[in-house]
């Protein structure tokens, strides 16, 4: 008998022997990879036919380079593998740790930019409302025609909204286009935070061109009225998120970390959990927009206690301060 | 991770000290998914419109209003949300990576949560512009791993995912119990019985004469010769499954 039949049946018996493993381990990953039910037993079981499949490949690798048993092992690993590195799912956990504890975090470092967004948004609302009082031609160029011709007819282009659609459709339909605004702006931050500034600056040009030419019209109150409840905190919303997509920009100007990457995923995950702040506040504005501005039996005190109240809110989770402790005064980093 | 690690493929740093590679899916496979699931999100919204308009048209009598909020929402929610929602509850999957065999990782080769799926489907709005996926195609071409800004943001890449076919648990147990055979040797022979559709009827009978010469105990070279392909079918299979002789179709 020849060495070369000696490694052959030994390789066999080796085969016959690690099979049975092999097949259980890759019935228990199977099992493993459904649902989330398992005992600590059974994870550590896996963690143990991982490291029998570590030894199995390394020594297949070695034996039979390019054969299917490797490639069969290489899989069986990688699986193995992907189901012990799966992360936890403790998605509502995370979110409240996110909101409760990371957004006020990230609000604290992003103060100044908070407050250039939101200056920029005045100055752009300021300076829209000066072009249209100066021309008012150029409405034009901040509201679609036909809600020229409501405002020159002496109605607001909202009246009758509920008429057209319904208020949950309504209301639908402008969270999903605020959401979409917000993401916009955040997102747009990769091109060095210019396309968040271009959203800031379009965003405030329209809002002070409508008003001022609303006003020209004698609207000017009404479209205040039906702005007060959802308004502030829209607009509040838009600012946190373009501030979030300044940080994006920032990070890729002048990277934290050691990799311009790097330090634009760092700064992804900061924006990606203030995002998931506005989310919900966005969804409730367009609830209020589509339930509560669009109703005429409302009056104006009423809208403006929700909007201001709602504002409060909005800004004691932003900053934290909602969930703060009387009397304890949060710790600071040295 | 070094330039090193995705010469051929990612390099995954295993706590085992057994690294492993991943092949990383490149335009066509990522391009091929995503068609796939174009068209499933497509015909799924469709369907809705199809469904709902004529379960409304035959339960209201004022459909204008009632249109709206059935059938246009839900069909713009399962167009729109398809990728975030389906990625979501299959992992980082959807049907169509499925069928291409691809599938999103994170950079470090672990399954990606539900921050990292959310962050890459919110960056679509960036990926599409202008239209059709232009910046999304560009960050392709030009990135090594060849990820779009999405992937980029949520340090996710996508690969072809290759899992364990039932053919090659059959052949472990084949090359296990073949009785005379080496592994490589009852490799050579699966390999031969599974291409043998697809191989010219002379140069199959070729081989397998030769093959039954060289492992075939007892068999001539006068014998071989004779052999039709019927008859190399099945001393073939018995050769490899000395049990149960197991003809290919």
């Amino acid at each position: 008998m020849t060495a070369d039949s000696h490694g052959d049946a030994g390789l066999r018996t080796w085969l016959t022997h690690r099979l049975t493993l092999w097949q259980r381990i890759e019935a228990q990953v199977g099992r493993l990879g459904h649902g989330r039910n398992h005992s600590v037993d059974e994870a550590n079981e896996a963690v143990t036919g991982y490291r029998a499949l570590a030894h199995d490949l390394s020594m297949a690798r070695r034996l039979l380079p390019e054969s299917r048993i490797t490639r069969y092992l290489e899989s069986s690993y990688r699986r193995t593998h992907s189901l012990l590195t799966r992360p936890a799912h403790r998605f509502f956990t995370d979110l409240v740790g996110i909101i409760r504890d990371d957004v006020p975090a990230i609000t604290r470092d992003l103060r100044v930019t908070l407050l250039v967004v939101t200056a920029l948004f005045i100055a752009s609302g300021a300076a829209g409302a000066w072009l249209v009082n100066y021309s008012p031609e150029l409405a034009s160029l901040f509201l679609p025609e036909s809600a020229i011709n409501d405002v020159e007819s002496g109605k607001l282009w909202t009246d009758g909204a509920l008429n057209i659609v319904p208020g949950s459709y309504l209301a639908i339909s402008l969270f999903t286009n605020n959401i979409t605004v917000a993401f916009t702006a955040t997102v747009l931050g990769v091109i060095f935070g210019l396309g968040t500034f271009y959203i800031v600056v379009l965003n405030g040009l329209q809002l002070g061109g409508a008003l001022a030419f609303t006003a020209q019209h004698g609207l000017g109150l009404r479209l205040v009225e039906w702005v007060i409840a959802h308004g502030p905190v829209e607009l509040s919303t838009v600012c946190l998120a373009s501030a979030a997509g300044v940080m994006l920009g920032e990070s890729l100007i002048r990277p934290r970390l050691v990799t311009r990457l790097a330090s634009f995923q760092a700064a992804v995950i900061r924006a990606a959990k203030y995002l998931a702040l506005c989310v919900p506040l966005l969804v409730v504005c367009g609830l209020i927009e589509g339930n509560i501005s669009t109703n005429p039996h409302i009056p104006f005190w009423a809208r403006a206690l929700i909007g201001g109240g709602y504002w409060i809110v909005a800004m004691g989770l932003v900053t934290g301060w909602i969930w703060r402790k009387r009397g304890v005064t949060p710790a600071v980093a040295p | 991770m070094d330039p090193a690690d995705i010469d051929d493929g990612l390099k995954i740093r295993s706590v085992t000290g057994v690294d492993f590679t991943l092949p990383i899916a490149g335009i066509g496979g990522r391009g091929f998914a995503f068609l796939i699931d174009l068209h499933i999100r497509a015909l799924g919204a469709l369907l809705w419109v199809l469904l709902a308009q004529l379960v409304v048209s035959l339960a209201f009598s004022r459909t204008d209003r009632t249109v709206m909020l059935w059938v246009g929402l839900p069909a713009s929610a399962i167009f729109f949300l398809y990728h975030p929602i389906i990625e979501l509850l299959m992992g980082g999957r959807s049907p169509g990576k499925r069928i291409a065999g691809v599938r999103v990782i994170m950079r470090d080769g672990s399954p990606p949560g539900a921050g990292a799926i959310l962050i890459r489907n919110v960056f679509r709005l960036l990926d599409s512009l202008p239209i059709g996926y232009w910046v999304g195609l560009i960050a392709c071409f030009v990135t090594d791993r060849q990820v779009r800004v999405g992937d980029m943001a949520a340090g996710t890449l996508l690969i072809y995912d290759e899992g364990p076919t039932r053919e090659s648990v059959d052949l472990l147990a084949v090359q296990g119990t073949a009785a005379g055979l080496s592994a490589a040797q009852a490799e050579l022979l699966d390999d031969l019985l599974a291409r043998w559709d697809s191989l010219e009827p002379a140069a199959r009978l070729q081989i397998a004469r030769q093959a039954i010469l060289q492992f075939e105990p007892g068999a001539t070279e006068e014998s071989a010769l004779v052999i039709g392909e019927r008859d190399a079918l099945r001393r073939l299979s018995a050769l490899l499954r000395p049990v149960a002789a197991v003809t290919p179709t």
